[in-house]
């Protein structure tokens, strides 16, 4: 096991690399100009030349990406063009609403979609069932800002139950950050239910087809022990692989959400930096997620020898 | 969490439900939360020249002079100035108690190095540099300026409104490179930047200088006395429109720079929510042309476009129907201001000529070759101006390549003085500031001196004349004079074509008071209740 891990991460650094490699080449063939947006309207185009030269951005392709991966080799990911501030710096001000997010989402979604799932396949065919696949394409059809508005207006502005914008740090207490946390996950996480849930009552329908379930049933094992002791724990393992896919989907689901509901996060400073042009965010931001994202896999690939024993690294 | 912060959560939450209730709310009017027209990405006002970094620095860095809502520079760090009588010397002294944030007091070397970093990078500056003999600190309060020629609108150029302003700096910061970022943030305005606090694309802070010594005078826009009647300003960065709305509704915000217009009658609506019109100066609507190459570099191509821009259908795709928000603009300066003029504006005003234009298109040789038009679609007013000149040119005849893209690559490739076929370009669509317009000095757009010119490099000597004449002037007289022959060769030679005249809204809550409409959004004077 130790040393499958070791390989696994062993192996994250070419798939680092390839994506170091991709994400520097697009930026530098991605028409835009951070020196002329800094320059402004009364920059002459020796200004422009100028600010260029005093970015680096006049060295040639090869000089600038190897400098840019001796640094982060060495642990910089680079200074913003714009704030002046290290990335670092950046994304550590902005990690915590984003993992906050993720993570409320995540169990949000998994403490609902999982049961919904269940409920779904033992009552195939009823009204339940259909109820579930019914919210299930609804959550994969509306847009992640719709559903960010409609909860913003029915909860916030309509019942004042909750905050419509902003992030309050877990350190000012548990109750300001839920508060503010609830109504985007509940949007974000919509669309993850509404995955979780399908692949959940798939796989159950097809576990609960099986001959020892059948058997179990035969020797009066009750429906509850049934579902969620022989069932769910044999249909665990592609659910876990939907969560682990799906972590992507919320990477993606965040940037609009943080947007819809003003949370200082990373989704959000991607936007900015992309608008913006600031190559060194765009780039430390594009390889934490690619890095967040090889090591959720990781933990999935881990975790299915819990849920299946007959699974040996 | 552990039993610690549990405990000392439930003592905080005991103590809070112990104050009393108005002690409460006092804290509360002490803050005021904004939310500012765009992120605040930087906070140098020499170095980067966009409106809401200037914006936020007004609060920090304090300025010469000032000018009022009449155009006027008005002594504002200096005491008193002396003109030698040549015009050729500027000596001035500054206010006694004058203090930088950190304590220290300003001198007037402190002023020097500020003007000298200014100077690169601003147009005015850039003059007054190009005539610069002598600029040295005489004592700790008092600095000489020494020219080769008079300047006559030397106070206007230390007071303006237009980036970059000659904002003062201590002398340590000052040195800095113009064209590098500055990484301190200490000035002598009102208010300090909480720089520990600042989350760019999130939040700015700021905390009142309890230190600062405001003028006597009242306040008026960048004169007068800053008198800071709140504690601590909040910026608030709200990427999405409806949330800002759902935020100022709410109360969770108390004032909004620049609200869409599509929300205002649901604000409206809201018995706590004041609406009025932000910036009277507005902005100016601009198709600008590149003279560089065919078919705009021939003067009747142009022509044919004026004549079939018409105000009304571009103002009302950029503002919506709200028609008190638009006017139709005879002249190229700014509608309602001093040196606004319609002299020789007929191609503007007159009906519409479909037939007139076709017939200078042809008469300028136009074959049907494709007019590569930068359309930004991430900024919804250059997105709806593209949208209407792209119907209004295909309906004359031209062949229009619609490129569509953000704002990001049209200010990258506008700088391109290629032809449209290797990544150049012939239109593209942006807006000025209404106070940037107001006279020659900083409007770039009616420059006209070919390769020194604004993006599109238009050549007319004819404008540039009437610019000399504008910053010789003595008086109003002059200065309108001067204007109106600046108006006439424009007219003629359309460096570009005025889509039309905007303002936009502002909205705050009601217990909000001392908004002051005005080209940027002034923080002295603004209280809650």
């Amino acid at each position: 096991m130790w040393a499958y891990i070791v390989r696994r991460v062993l192996a994250t650094i070419p798939v680092m690399a390839v994506v170091a490699l991709f994400v520097f080449s697009l930026l530098y063939i991605a028409p835009g100009d951070p020196a002329a947006v800094i320059a402004g309207d009364q920059a002459t185009p020796e200004d422009v030349e100028r600010i260029r030269a005093s970015l680096g951005l006049d060295r040639p392709y090869l000089v600038r990406f190897a400098d840019w991966l001796w640094d982060i080799l060495n642990g910089d990911l680079g200074t913003s063009i714009f704030t002046n501030l290290p990335v670092s710096t950046m994304i550590a001000q902005r990690i915590e609403p984003t993992l906050s997010l993720m993570v409320v989402t995540i169990l949000l979604a998994v403490s609902i979609a999982v049961p919904m799932g269940v409920v779904a396949a033992w009552k195939q065919g009823t009204m339940a069932d259909r109820a579930v696949m019914g919210f299930a394409v609804l959550g994969f059809s509306v847009p992640v800002f719709v559903v960010g508005y409609v909860l913003a207006y029915v909860f916030a502005l309509e019942l004042d139950w909750l905050p419509v914008q902003g992030y309050t740090p877990i350190s000012q207490g548990f109750l300001p950050w839920i508060e503010n946390l609830i109504l985007p996950a509940i949007a974000l996480g919509t669309v993850y239910i509404a995955l979780i849930a399908r692949i959940t009552r798939a796989t159950m329908l097809e576990v609960l087809s099986q001959d020892y379930i059948r058997t179990a049933r035969a020797k009066g094992v009750g429906q509850r022990a049934i579902l969620f002791l022989h069932a769910l724990k044999n249909a665990a393992v592609p659910i876990v692989t939907v969560i682990g896919i799906g972590i992507a989907l919320l990477i993606g689901g965040a940037v609009v959400t943080e947007s819809v509901f003003a949370i200082p996060g990373l989704g959000r400073l991607t936007v900015d930096a992309i608008l913006r042009r600031d190559y060194p965010v765009i780039q430390g931001v594009v390889l934490l997620f690619s890095f967040v994202y090889v090591l959720v896999n990781l933990v999935i690939d881990l975790l299915y020898t819990l849920f299946d024993p007959r699974i040996r690294y | 969490m552990n039993r610690r912060d549990v405990l000392a959560l439930g003592a905080a939450a005991g103590a809070a439900a112990l104050l009393p209730a108005p002690a409460i709310s006092q804290a509360a009017n002490r803050v005021l939360r904004f939310v500012p027209q765009a992120n605040l990405a930087n906070f140098d006002p020499i170095w980067g020249t966009q409106f809401v970094v200037r914006n936020a620095s007004m609060m920090v860095w304090d300025t010469l002079y000032g000018i009022d809502n009449s155009f006027t520079p008005r002594r504002q760090m200096v005491e008193n100035e002396e003109v030698s009588s040549d015009g050729l010397t500027w000596t001035f002294r500054l206010r006694p108690n004058l203090r930088w944030h950190d304590g220290e007091p300003v001198r007037a070397q402190d002023c020097v190095a500020s003007l000298e970093r200014w100077m690169v990078r601003d147009g005015m500056g850039q003059m007054i540099r190009a005539l610069r003999q002598e600029l040295v600190a005489v004592d700790d309060r008092t600095f000489r300026l020494r020219l080769s020629a008079p300047y006559p609108k030397m106070l206007l150029a230390l007071g303006k409104n237009n980036t970059p302003i000659a904002f003062m700096m201590p002398e340590r910061i000052a040195r800095t490179d113009p064209f590098q970022q500055i990484t301190e943030y200490v000035g002598s305005g009102p208010m300090r930047f909480n720089r520990a606090e600042w989350v760019p694309g999130a939040r700015a802070t700021f905390s009142r200088f309890e230190q600062y010594v405001p003028r006597d005078e009242a306040p008026n826009w960048l004169a007068g006395g800053k008198r800071m009647l709140v504690d601590r300003v909040e910026w608030i960065i709200q990427p999405d429109p409806a949330t800002a709305s759902a935020a100022l509704q709410q109360g969770e915000v108390d004032w909004w720079e620049t609200p869409l217009n599509d929300l205002i009658p649901v604000m409206r609506r809201n018995r706590n929510i004041r609406i009025d019109v932000a910036d009277p100066l507005g902005n100016v609507g601009c198709l600008r042309f590149n003279h560089l190459h065919p078919p705009f570099n021939d003067v009747r191509a142009r022509q044919a476009v004026a004549w079939v821009v018409n105000q009304p259908d571009f103002m009302r795709a950029v503002v919506g129907g709200d028609d008190a928000l638009w006017k139709q603009m005879n002249g190229f300066f700014t509608p309602e201001t001093p040196n606004y003029t319609e002299a020789g504006g007929e191609i503007l005003s007159r009906p519409r000529d479909a037939a007139t234009a076709r017939r200078l298109l042809q008469e300028a040789g136009y074959n049907g070759q494709p007019v590569t038009m930068l359309v930004a679609q991430d900024l919804a007013p250059l997105s709806a101006m593209g949208q209407v000149a792209n119907a209004a040119l295909r309906a004359i005849g031209m062949n229009v390549d619609f490129v569509a893209t953000d704002w990001g690559t049209v200010g990258a490739r506008r700088a391109s003085r290629e032809p449209r076929e290797r990544g150049g370009w012939n239109i593209f669509f942006t807006w000025f500031a209404g106070a940037d317009c107001t006279n020659p000095a900083s409007y770039l757009g009616l420059r006209a001196h070919g390769d020194g010119a604004w993006f599109g490099w238009p050549n007319d000597p004819a404008i540039e004349a009437g610019r000399d004449k504008w910053f010789a002037a003595r008086n109003a007289a002059e200065e309108k004079a001067a204007c109106e022959e600046i108006n006439r060769a424009a007219c003629q030679s359309l460096p570009f074509v005025p889509t039309g005249f905007y303002r936009a809204y502002q909205a705050w809550r009601s217990n909000v008071n001392g908004i002051v409409a005005g080209p940027l959004p002034w923080f002295w004077g603004v209280s809650k209740s």
